[in-house]
């Protein structure tokens, strides 16, 4: 009796001696969890952060937009901090899942260009939900060599020239906001005519498409599997470094402007640390210059832009003017009717 | 009694990762999102986009469950007569390949298939080409037979190896011909394994949307690429389950038919 006594009050000295010597290390350890597209910050931003501020990041990616709202909706990860596209921060404003963010906590929020509030305002009308992160176009990256003429319109999608060279994002969204804006609607239709004018016009498409891919697009190009391609202009301009005889336009019917931002979950019991998290890889100046370097999608950092060379900020692929593209649009949050719809006709385009 | 606690474990684990998951399931397949009941969540799938899906998956996955029939067999008779070293051999470099993760070696495919890829540039060595091989049926049956040949190959394996040489003997005396031993003796003896490969085959291929996703380019549409769309992009469960759930509905009726063909003799079956 006497020995499993003394066992087990040494057992609670140790247990109460780890204790304390953890408590007496370091404060209490503070963790958020991030929610982020795949390959869309600088890995090394993360560790940089922790050390900078022994605030620990639990990281989760997702592929899409629409998988990352799929996990982020099943609750099965409480995430306090996402960065999506505007039409999922859009939907999550709607679903209630966003809380309103203190923007003069941010030390250095000043960065932030006046054209890109403008922009998240056409759906967070007072700024108080999203953090505008990257911005950019949906466009062709072509091969000259591989083309007669370098391509203009996205008539080189439809008119039969290139067929089997052609590859179409896997996206729901973007293969329709291509064929409507082609047929000349927008690519925030309701009307079902126009919608099932752009699924035929999809079908019809299909024996000359080469494959729907989604990242792999960019690969596709770069190793001069297909003469045209549809990408996000991120993808476009890097696929340009690695291969020069390729080239990214903007078709000239008009195309989809998007924007992915960072919003503050309702369940995020710490906005303090998130506050600070946001303002370290978004607003200092340092920080979001290298990591633009790793992502290369335009930045909405002033400062950032400010500090890049001539060349690559009058780059127009690059850093599409905001002004400039006003034939471009922004995707608005789908009814759910309007996305049903949409859904089966994609499934009938992909049946074919 | 103490026997039960034993159990205790696989219990919580079927419970956790098979039972309630199915009931997750079936939920969804006969809710709407109203949480209203339904059937047509599952009789969804007699809509003419998902039929056409379902007879490609399972035109696809029969030509895969074919191939790798034609492929193990002849293999099985063949590893039966080597001498017991080679054989052990030959069954490691058999099941080598799945020590690597499928999804890497499917993209390793899509590397190989693809019209700048490596067979491309070895046929323009001989001036022939370029073909086109990704992008088809031809490519996903080819990375389906590829993936699942060793849940073909095992099962047809140990069935074989377990016949008894003498019945073969046996046969010969009796003046069968190498051909009636075959149909006679050996097929038959051999069925319970021949029928646990199929299933392990046909299943996996019937469900799979990974590969036809990669060495399809996203051109060719599975059930289980549907599957997934409603899922991941449309964010529509209940549909989603509906048709998980009919689908099971056609794997269940071939267990079903499988289990008939159970024989009462040794069991060479894997599952």
């Amino acid at each position: 009796m006497k020995k499993r006594n003394l066992v087990l009050m040494s057992a609670m000295l140790i247990l109460t001696l780890v204790a304390m010597w953890g408590c007496g290390n370091s404060e209490p350890k503070q963790q958020i969890t991030v929610f982020n597209y795949g390959m869309y910050i600088d890995p090394a931003i993360l560790d940089q952060f922790t050390a900078e501020t022994g605030i620990e990041v639990l990281y989760e990616e997702a592929v899409t937009p629409e998988e990352l709202y799929s996990k982020y909706s099943s609750g099965a990860i409480q995430y306090d901090v996402v960065c999506s596209s505007e039409y999922i921060i859009m939907k999550l404003m709607e679903d209630q899942e966003l809380q309103p963010i203190d923007f003069t906590q941010f030390e250095n929020i000043e960065n932030i260009s006046d054209e890109c509030w403008a922009f998240c305002a056409t759906f967070d009308e007072e700024n108080q939900y999203a953090l505008p992160y990257f911005y950019g176009t949906v466009g062709l990256l072509y091969n000259t060599e591989m083309v007669s003429e370098p391509p203009t319109s996205w008539d080189v999608l439809f008119n039969g020239e290139y067929a089997g060279e052609i590859i179409m994002q896997n996206s729901m969204r973007d293969s329709f906001m291509i064929a409507l804006r082609y047929l000349g609607y927008s690519c925030n239709t309701t009307n079902p005519d126009e919608l099932a004018a752009a699924r035929d016009l999809l079908i019809a498409q299909k024996p000359d498409v080469q494959a729907y891919l989604v990242d792999e697009a960019r690969d596709e190009m770069v190793a001069e599997n297909a003469a045209i391609a549809v990408v996000y202009s991120g993808d476009g301009i890097l696929a340009c470094e690695y291969n020069e005889n390729l080239a990214y336009v903007v078709p000239e019917e008009g195309s989809n402007l998007w924007i992915d931002c960072w919003g503050i979950s309702q369940s995020c019991d710490n906005p303090e640390a998130v506050y600070t998290f946001l303002n370290y890889l978004c607003c200092r100046e340092d920080i979001a210059l290298q990591n633009f370097e790793y992502v290369y999608y335009p930045t909405p950092n002033t400062a950032v832009v400010a500090a890049l060379d001539e060349e690559t900020t009058s780059n127009t692929a690059l850093f599409p003017p905001l002004g400039s593209l006003t034939n471009c649009e922004v995707y608005q949050l789908m009814d759910e009717e309007t996305t049903a719809l949409m859904n089966e006709y994609w499934k009938a385009v992909k049946a074919e | 009694m103490k026997r039960k606690y034993i159990a205790l474990p696989y219990i919580i684990w079927m419970t956790a990762f098979i039972v309630l998951p199915l009931l997750f399931v079936a939920y969804y397949a006969f809710t709407t999102s109203d949480g209203a009941f339904t059937f047509s969540n599952v009789f969804a799938i007699f809509d003419s986009i998902h039929i056409k899906a379902t007879l490609l998956s399972l035109e696809l996955s029969l030509a895969c469950t074919v191939i790798c029939l034609l492929l193990a067999y002849p293999l099985a008779l063949v590893l039966r007569k080597l001498d017991l070293n080679n054989k052990g051999f030959m069954i490691v470099i058999l099941i080598l390949p799945m020590w690597m993760n499928s999804i890497l070696r499917i993209l390793a495919l899509q590397m190989i298939l693809s019209r700048n890829g490596i067979l491309n540039l070895i046929f323009s060595w001989f001036g022939l080409g370029p073909f086109e091989m990704i992008n088809t049926p031809g490519a996903i049956i080819f990375g389906m037979v590829y993936d699942f040949l060793p849940y073909m190959i095992l099962p047809i394996y140990n069935a074989v190896m377990d016949i008894d040489q003498d019945l073969l003997d046996a046969a010969s005396d009796l003046g069968a011909s190498k051909a009636t031993k075959l149909f006679r003796v050996l097929i038959p003896l051999s069925k319970p394994g021949i029928i646990s490969g199929i299933t392990m085959v046909f299943i996996p291929s019937l469900t799979s949307f990974v590969i036809p996703d990669v060495l399809g380019g996203g051109k060719i549409q599975l059930l289980g690429n549907v599957i997934e769309q409603e899922f991941i992009t449309s964010m529509n469960w209940h549909l989603g389950s509906g048709l998980s759930f009919a689908l099971m509905i056609f794997v269940v009726i071939g267990l079903i038919f499988s289990q008939k063909q159970e024989t009462k003799d040794r069991e060479s079956r894997v599952w």
